[in-house]
């Protein structure tokens, strides 16, 4: 008769791996509003949870990029079914959440032709954008407990 | 206002703000988020200057 424990080892390689990793939390309203914060205010997840170093230099990072993208003279995508880099330009933009919303209340970002940088420009905006993103999912994860 | 940078400021720039995020976003502790953030700046810095060699040495 074969040994239960030699068994489970063979059938699960590693199973000290998985002891020492930390159990996710079930999923509450703090899990499900961290991303949204953190969407819509650059390092706002972050901050919920108390990370107060993190949060300000991911906050710093996004939006220094996106205001430098807009000092450019980038420009800023609106909802379009034109051209698919345009498309992804304006899913790029969106990332940005309460700084995008904000730049086009404000009817910001037109861009320029006569700058040679205000490609650049349009490219820091996609770029802090899909940082932003980066950066609700990480909070995410805080708040689900799969990163410490 | 605007804002005018040289294509290789401008590269630094952008190598500097995507590490920051990457290096805390992809790491732990704080030690291998700073390695880790160091390591990509580097390696962006290192990827713009053999990309400028390379259209470089291509255009002659």
């Amino acid at each position: 008769m074969p040994d239960p424990a030699q068994s489970k080892s063979a059938a699960q390689p590693f199973p000290h791996l998985k002891e020492e990793a930390a159990a996710p939390r079930p999923l509450t309203l703090l899990a499900v509003v961290t991303p949204i914060v953190g969407w819509l205010v650059p390092g706002g997840g972050h901050f919920l949870h108390r990370r107060w170093g993190r949060g300000a230099l991911l906050a710093a990072s996004v939006t220094s990029m996106f205001g430098m993208g807009l000092l450019m003279q980038g420009k800023v995508y609106s909802a379009n079914f034109g051209d698919i880099l345009d498309m992804l330009g304006f899913v790029g933009d969106l990332g940005a959440g309460g700084l995008y919303l904000l730049t086009r209340a404000l009817d910001w970002g037109h861009g320029s032709i006569n700058l040679a940088t205000a490609d650049y420009g349009t490219k820091f905006i996609i770029v802090a954008g899909l940082l932003n993103v980066i950066s609700a999912v990480d909070a995410y994860d805080i708040a689900i407990g799969k990163k410490a | 206002m605007t804002l005018e940078l040289s294509h290789f400021s401008a590269a630094l720039v952008f190598a500097l703000f995507a590490s920051i995020v990457f290096g805390i976003t992809q790491k732990n502790t704080r030690p291998e988020m700073i390695r880790y953030g160091v390591r990509c700046f580097f390696t962006f810095a290192a990827g713009v200057l053999a990309a400028g060699w390379f259209m470089y040495l291509l255009r002659r």
